[in-house]
């Protein structure tokens, strides 16, 4: 299983990730189309959230099986077959597949790995695990 | 465990084909939830044509069942009954039906007058069809005529084209044709799922209780399950128009096919309902779970249950017909939702069910439900405690085309004139009709199918029976009315309504007849005594019927606004209306259509259509007062034995309400006495709902009230000055 893996505690709040994320998949910077997502917290630290590909609640909630598992193990949405209902975001326990004003279907991360890159501080990296 | 395999000789069944009408259409896109325009189909002369909606019609009428009844007061006269041909089956969707964002929001609303009750009947139904022929390019389709041979209509949202057929190789039985009509339509396995068809089958040629089933192929099961429009006998109307199946096939569905003028609040407002479903519904009612036979056991705990026809409110048996029992028999884990987006998902399935009888006897089904009512209906008030029997009854109702509450109510009838020795084995034709005796129903089914002995009579519903075994079997009619629960004609729905007027009221006052789905008031009248004056039941009356209309004007379902609350409700000033909720849904109505709806102008848009349907009642000679009265079993004990089983709360209402000291006196006056009093009690109550709802003492909307609600059209007010005279 290929995924996203995060390190809180060397998040600076550089939001470099979300930048990254949103240009490549939106070509735009805005942080509300990332996929990945730094929320700060009151302890002055930082929660890195991301799809970790391991739920899979999203799976089985799509009603039109647009949801499904490629064989690297990542948990892939077929826009074709999505109806933009976005039951998939309200039943993902870490509020990683996400919704955005202004777009038809609900996003998520699907572990390309062009976030990593520009983190400083290698707060994430890409992980396969079996 | 896999279903019995359906083998669908596709060539087999276009070589019978015989195309009689072909009619082309220009496709255009749905603008904010409306098409403005209706498909007329009509199968005696096989015209197909679009009608236009006027801005009148949409503002008057909203859409769903306003524009269906609309489109029905027009097709008719004074004198059409249910088989003429100019009766119609209208099936209309409404401004918010089909957006995929709020929960329940894919509800058909399907309007014809009724072979029960020969009033309009209106049934709200689940399914694809209503949102795909939405999105296919109409408000409504209009069906009248009566065909000579059996027909199959057809729509092609993609193409812009609608068809007639003669198809006489396709089955008459719902899951079959609903698999017939995938292989037919559909390219492949990924379109089978943009093919809806609604049908009746065997059983709604013979029986006037027929209901339509409105399929929807579920991609992970591999099957087309069903939905019904159960109500009323529409599915007996489809076939006496020798109408097969109308199907409709649309692909390019999306989150924005009702093309909203706000898609973010649209889908933020479905967002936070959806999160409420997840985070709340296990707590709650458990929908996701079991669906709507999470009910049983509460309704048994409130001695709500109707067991043995409405006799009595609970069972020791009930435990083996709870949501228990069928949770073992369900398939888990499914997105069931009846239409897509719903999280309430509550249309629960078995899957590689095995019948015990009849013509599938062996064969492995899926099994839609059971819901409440069914398990109710079939279950509980005909006594049957097994919950595989229950399934049976519910897979044939649904099959042969028959409506489960219909089948269950006058079933319970029967089987207490079984006991009250009214039937006896010569009268049936040897079947046993005792309480309990699954099989001796089934076998009464499957009679009604095939046309055939007892099952001829039980299938003119409860009303004629009652009639029927007064002339030929020399029955009591005083008893046969106090216990056959209908009333306009219809049978009642599974809830007992004794100890709460309201409700009583809510039933017997609903205008197409008694369903719940005007106004379900039993646990704020008699649990929480939250509605005590004529007034506050009046005020409740008034509200309820008119909130709850208004899902039928928008095809929307009922369920996800009081079967998940907000975690605060209870701390909002009127918890029972659920007001987080019902702003809501003005929040997606503006939404998609940009308007400027609130809470009190979603009342009006209901009051509108509700009393141009009450008038229409009134044009084909009822909607009158003594139209509005229950049998006495559904307002109070009938026998000794009833009287007995709530001794102590009826001796302390005899004591406490009317004034009467029991003691002393036998059950026979006392029944009598308690019976005198809750009649007048009704009565008071129908004065104060009519007064409220600006009726006159007869129950006629006055011209005033009608001109302040903006439903004063010149053919409504002389229907009513007809009747004021």
């Amino acid at each position: 299983m290929k995924y996203l893996k995060t390190y809180d505690e060397k998040c600076i709040g550089c939001n470099q990730c979300m930048t990254a994320c949103a240009m490549a998949f939106f070509k735009e910077d805005n942080p509300a189309k990332s996929a990945i997502q730094v929320v700060a917290l009151p302890d002055g630290g930082f929660h890195l959230v991301v799809c970790d590909q391991k739920y899979r609640k999203c799976v089985d909630e799509c009603p039109t099986q647009a949801i499904s598992i490629n064989r690297q193990g990542v948990v892939m949405i077929n826009k074709k077959l999505c109806i933009g209902c976005f039951a998939c975001v309200a039943v993902c326990p870490i509020d990683a597949m996400r919704r955005c004003d202004g777009l038809e279907n609900p996003f998520k991360c699907v572990a390309c790995g062009v976030c990593v890159k520009g983190c400083p501080t290698q707060a994430i990296e890409i992980v396969t695990e079996e | 465990m896999k279903n019995t395999k359906i083998h669908v000789d596709v060539d087999a069944l276009k070589a019978r084909h015989v195309l009689l009408k072909e009619f082309r259409y220009e496709l255009r896109p749905v603008v904010r939830g409306y098409n403005m325009r209706t498909l007329y189909v009509n199968v005696s002369s096989n015209e197909i044509k679009e009608k236009a909606v006027s801005e009148e019609m949409k503002q008057k009428f909203t859409g769903g069942k306003g524009f269906g009844l609309k489109l029905l007061w027009d097709a008719i006269s004074d004198t059409t009954r249910w088989n003429d041909p100019e009766n119609e089956i209208n099936i209309a969707m409404g401004p918010i039906c089909g957006n995929t964002n709020y929960p329940g929001s894919g509800k058909s609303l399907v309007v014809s007058i009724s072979p029960l009750t020969d009033i309009p009947i209106d049934s709200n139904v689940g399914g694809y069809f209503g949102p795909y022929l939405k999105f296919s390019g109409f408000d409504a389709i209009e069906i009248q005529g009566k065909a000579e041979r059996d027909v199959i209509v057809y729509v092609d949202g993609n193409q812009g084209l609608v068809r007639i057929f003669e198809a006489p190789g396709e089955a008459v039985d719902s899951h079959i044709l609903a698999e017939q009509m995938v292989e037919l339509f559909a390219a492949n396995e990924l379109e089978k799922m943009h093919i809806s068809t609604v049908s009746a089958g065997r059983g709604a040629e013979h029986a006037l209780i027929g209901c339509l089933n409105f399929s929807f192929y579920d991609r992970r099961r591999k099957v087309s399950r069903l939905k019904q429009a159960g109500r009323g006998g529409i599915g007996t109307v489809l076939r006496d128009k020798k109408i097969k199946a109308v199907v409709v096939k649309y692909s390019g569905l999306s989150g924005k096919s009702n093309n909203p003028v706000d898609l973010d609040k649209l889908q933020q407002t479905g967002l936070k309902l959806h999160k409420e479903i997840i985070a709340l519904d296990d707590q709650q009612c458990r929908m996701r779970q079991i669906g709507t036979a999470h009910l049983v056991e509460i309704m048994d705990e409130y001695d709500l249950l109707p067991t043995h026809n409405f006799k009595f409110g609970r069972h020791v048996k009930t435990p083996k017909i709870n949501s228990h029992a069928f949770y073992d028999l369900i398939t888990h884990g499914l997105p069931d939702g009846c239409w897509f987006g719903c999280t309430m998902a509550c249309a629960k399935a078995a899957d590689g069910f095995r019948l015990r009888t009849g013509p599938y006897k062996g064969q492995r089904v899926t099994v839609d439900g059971p819901e409440y009512e069914t398990v109710g209906g079939c279950g509980s008030n005909i006594g049957v405690f097994d919950a595989r029997a229950v399934m049976e009854i519910n897979f044939y109702c649904d099959t042969y085309g028959l409506d489960t509450i219909s089948f269950g109510t006058m079933t319970a009838f029967i089987m207490e004139c079984w006991e009250k020795r009214v039937l006896n084995a010569e009268r049936t034709g040897g079947l046993i009709m005792r309480w309990g005796n699954w099989k001796a129903a089934l076998e009464l089914m499957h009679q009604i199918a095939r046309g055939e002995g007892f099952g001829l009579i039980a299938g003119l519903g409860t009303r004629k029976m009652k009639q029927y075994f007064v002339e030929h079997f020399g029955a009591d009619p005083q008893l046969m009315q106090d216990i056959g629960c209908e009333c306009k004609g219809l049978e009642y729905s599974q809830y007992v309504s004794k100890e709460s007027l309201a409700q009583q009221g809510g039933y017997s006052m609903a205008l197409k007849g008694p369903q719940h789905d005007e106004a379900w008031l039993i646990f704020m009248d008699m649990v929480n005594n939250q509605i005590p004056t004529f007034e506050d039941k009046a005020e409740a009356l008034h509200y309820f019927p008119m909130f709850r209309t208004w899902f039928g004007l928008q095809g929307l379902c009922k369920l996800p606004w009081n079967d998940v609350e907000p975690a605060d409700n209870a701390q909002t000033s009127e918890p029972a209306k659920v007001p987080e909720h019902v702003q809501n849904y003005v929040d997606i109505y503006n939404a998609i259509t940009g308007g400027n709806l609130d809470k009190q102008a979603l009342i009006l848009q209901s009051e509108r259509v509700y009393n141009f349907q009450k008038v229409l009642c009134m044009r084909l000679g009822r909607g009158r007062r003594i139209d509005d009265i229950p049998p006495f079993r559904m307002v109070g004990p009938v026998t000794t034995q009833e009287y007995k089983s709530r001794e102590d709360r009826y001796d302390q209402q005899l004591r406490e309400k009317v004034g009467v000291d029991p003691a002393g006196k036998s059950t026979k006056t006392k029944l009598k006495i308690l019976r005198r009093y809750r009649e007048e009690q009704y009565q008071h109550l129908l004065d104060a709902v009519y007064k409220r709802k600006g009726w006159t003492p007869e129950g006629v909307p006055t011209p005033e009230h009608l001109r302040k609600i903006g439903m004063d059209l010149p053919e409504v007010l002389a229907v009513v000055e007809r009747h004021l005279r």
